[in-house]
């Protein structure tokens, strides 16, 4: 009887592990519809960050993540909680970053993921907005003495897997009828170090990448952009397909903070803006009309965005444009109204 | 009276208290109870996949796979090839590291596991030094410092190290003259095959008559001779004749590198040396278990017969070493496969690299990549175990 017994609980583990994964299975399936209320429910946001690409997400000396990208996941919580420090940050690889999304263990992906249409319609993904327009290209040696990304014959080429500069790489050499080797790290910073060591002849990423990682070089002044940028990389924020509540409040958070910029709303002024008569920057900061409801956040949910994290224009300058190392220039993503693609929708 | 004493059987259990019937009933319940389990989460994740709109299912092997692998032992190009060949040719990349790591990795750890017990005190040192450094540092470091600190200095390939004989050394690898052969080439390999062929009999004739009469033959030196003496010397003839089966195409510098010849990559090479040295540690303390569990009674009867130390230890030692050393050297040989996995971290594109990540990645369909990688370690493993245990068993003792 004794034997009998312990099959008896077995049998019963058995069953209760069997209910426990069922249940879990599902619960996962039924998260997926609501992340507004998981992430209320939480208390923060989590969201799949670049694993250090300087301006975009990068933590710095005290820990704390700054960027671009990073900008955007402190907006969205700023819009929620009221507080952007209530953003817990993952940083995902490329070749990790959509599975991480998938599997929700991320809330959002802001990490200078590029759009395409096989991610948008294959992946269970979604990408909202474009809050970075961008195109591949090619750093060497200034010792190589190429001028050209048609004279990278024969070159070996360090990249990144997983990404869509793996894919433009390949199809590009194709194209000119070019042989080239390319060798295939995980990370970003894997990738950078081995072509910094002088394992490959040329580094590519997109534009704005090769000029945060040039500042990481032992000594940047010794490696130049070439002026070939071969392929077009819209990046923006991704979000898991199906939940369109989550995939409004990401796109709104970003127009608003364009909306922002054009209005001239800056973290500086919002507070006096909010007295002000025009009836866009009312609609914006939330003292007229509850489109903050609609989308079930509160009514000056833009007022925080602007409050604490800045317009577009704000984030921009700080973190890639003049006031960074990296001066980028704001080419296509100045505003629509300054020659730009940067283009809010209209609050209304 | 007589009395008939019924045969009475024993008293008639319940059906239902046989514990014969008892086990088939619960082992048949936990059958199903498992297998519902299965298809519950296999539904549920098909289920929820397609609420997701991810795609699923084995169909992505047949498209365009669009990226480039740095090695590749079959023919592959961005443009033409799938992401089901881009999976052959990760699983051959891993194959061939493995491959070549157990070999290298098996006459590394045979030479340092006898030394640890050699007799010379500096040899026994170095030895131990040498397991006790390898086995106590993890293998990713190891990797990286072979990557990073010992291949990444080489210089560049303008200023290539020429080693003679058309190598090449510099920080995109080793590279070689590579063997052109022209149509009368065959006539070698069929020189090698003749020269196989003759050392078995030689080496059959050898032994018998050794048995027979006691006379010793120079074995080793008859198979080297057959083996490699005998291509070699056809080659020469038929270069002296005038007929070149075998020209060499010469690395030539390039605009960026050495072009023409073979190439061995850095990454392959930084991995193999990783694996090699580190299982060769472990190795070394199994062969070192194997030896010292052969009773010293062995040694001293061989000594007492007249055998010299390096013939004890080939014919009486490590014969019966064999059978305590197999079995872990099989988890050994395992743990060589499955550590190459560790070559995502050093760029070299092994199936993990390849096909968890970059093929991963580009279709988003995690769950049949993992499955599929699963699958193939799984497999790789158990033919190597399977491998093993048939050599296990005919190098296990015989009862008689």
């Amino acid at each position: 009887m004794e034997l009998l017994g312990e099959q008896t609980n077995m049998k019963k583990a058995l069953v209760s592990i069997a209910f426990g994964l069922t249940a879990s299975l599902l619960a996962t399936g039924a998260s997926a519809q609501a992340t507004l209320n998981s992430v209320k429910q939480k208390g923060f946001l989590t969201c799949g960050s670049n694993t250090g690409l300087a301006g975009f997400g990068l933590p710095d000396a005290q820990g704390n993540w700054t960027g671009l990208d990073v900008d955007l996941c402190r907006a969205i919580a700023a819009a929620i909680f009221d507080d952007p420090s209530k953003v817990r940050f993952i940083p995902l690889a490329a070749k990790d970053r959509f599975t991480a999304l998938q599997s929700g263990e991320v809330d959002v992906l802001s990490r200078n993921s590029t759009k395409t249409m096989s991610r948008d319609t294959q992946l269970g993904l979604d990408f909202p907005v474009i809050n970075y327009f961008d195109g591949q290209g090619f750093m060497v040696r200034k010792k190589l003495g190429v001028s050209s990304a048609k004279e990278l014959n024969g070159a070996s080429i360090c990249t990144q897997q997983g990404t869509t500069t793996e894919l433009n790489l390949a199809d590009y050499f194709r194209a000119n009828n070019m042989k080239y080797e390319v060798v295939a790290f995980a990370t970003s910073d894997e990738t950078f170090k081995a072509y910094d060591s002088g394992r490959c002849d040329a580094f590519t990423t997109d534009a704005s990448g090769l000029y945060a990682e040039r500042l990481r070089a032992s000594a940047p002044d010794d490696h130049i952009v070439l002026p070939e940028i071969i392929s077009k990389e819209p990046l923006g924020p991704a979000v898991r397909h199906g939940d369109n509540q989550w995939g409004d409040i990401v796109a709104w958070v970003h127009n608003a903070m364009l909306d922002a910029e054009e209005l001239g709303v800056t973290k500086a002024n919002v507070d006096q803006m909010k007295n002000s008569d025009n009836p866009e920057i009312k609609r914006l900061l939330g003292t007229e009309g509850k489109f903050g409801e609609a989308i079930g956040l509160t009514n000056d949910w833009a007022y925080r965005v602007i409050k604490h994290v800045g317009n577009y224009g704000e984030s921009f300058e700080k973190n890639v444009g003049e006031g960074s190392r990296l001066k980028i220039k704001r080419g296509q993503n100045a505003l629509w109204t300054k020659g730009g693609l940067q283009y809010g929708m209209p609050i209304r | 009276m007589q009395t008939v004493v019924s045969q009475t059987s024993p008293p008639k259990k319940s059906f239902l208290y046989d514990p014969k019937v008892r086990g088939i009933f619960y082992q048949v319940l936990l059958i199903v109870v498992v297998g519902y389990l299965f298809y519950v989460a296999a539904t549920n994740a098909v289920e929820n996949l397609q609420r997701a709109r991810i795609a699923s299912g084995f169909g992505f092997l047949n498209n365009t796979a669009g990226f480039d692998i740095s090695q590749t032992l079959i023919q592959f190009s961005a443009a033409g090839s799938t992401y089901g060949e881009a999976f052959i040719v990760g699983l051959l990349n891993t194959l061939i590291v493995s491959a070549i790591g157990i070999f290298f990795t098996t006459i590394l750890g045979f030479i340092i596991g006898i030394a640890r017990l050699s007799k010379n005190w500096m040899v026994a040192k170095v030895a131990m030094v040498y397991v006790e450094v390898l086995r106590n540092i993890p293998l990713l470091v190891q990797l990286l410092f072979w990557y990073i600190a010992v291949l990444g200095p080489l210089p560049q390939p303008r200023n290539s190290l020429e080693m003679g004989a058309g190598f090449f050394l510099n920080s995109r690898g080793l590279f070689m003259a590579r063997p052109i052969f022209a149509a009368d080439a065959w006539v070698i390999p069929a020189a090698l095959l003749i020269g196989l062929v003759g050392t078995f009999i030689y080496r059959r004739w050898a032994r018998v008559r050794q048995e027979r009469t006691g006379q010793q033959y120079p074995v080793g030196l008859v198979t080297l001779g057959l083996v490699l003496g005998l291509p070699v010397l056809t080659w020469v003839v038929l270069a002296l004749v005038g007929a070149n089966p075998i020209t060499f195409e010469i690395p030539k510098r390039g605009t960026f590198n050495l072009t023409g010849g073979m190439q061995i990559l850095p990454e392959f090479v930084a991995l193999l040396l990783g694996l090699t040295t580190y299982t060769a540690a472990f190795i070394a303390e199994v062969v070192r278990a194997g030896i010292l569990a052969v009773s010293k009674g062995q040694t001293e009867a061989a000594g007492s017969l007249g055998l010299k130390p390096g013939q004890i230890l080939r014919l009486v030692v490590i014969p019966q070493a064999m059978r305590v050393i197999i079995p872990p050297l099989t988890s050994q040989y395992l743990n060589l496969t499955k550590n190459s996995s560790l070559a995502v971290a050093i760029g070299y594109p092994d199936l993990v690299q390849v096909f968890m990540g970059t093929v991963l990645n580009q279709t988003g369909q995690a769950i049949e990549v993992v499955i599929i990688t699963m699958g193939v370690y799984l497999t790789i493993s158990l033919v190597t175990s399977a491998l093993m245990n048939i050599y296990n068993r005919r190098v296990a003792i015989v009862e008689r």
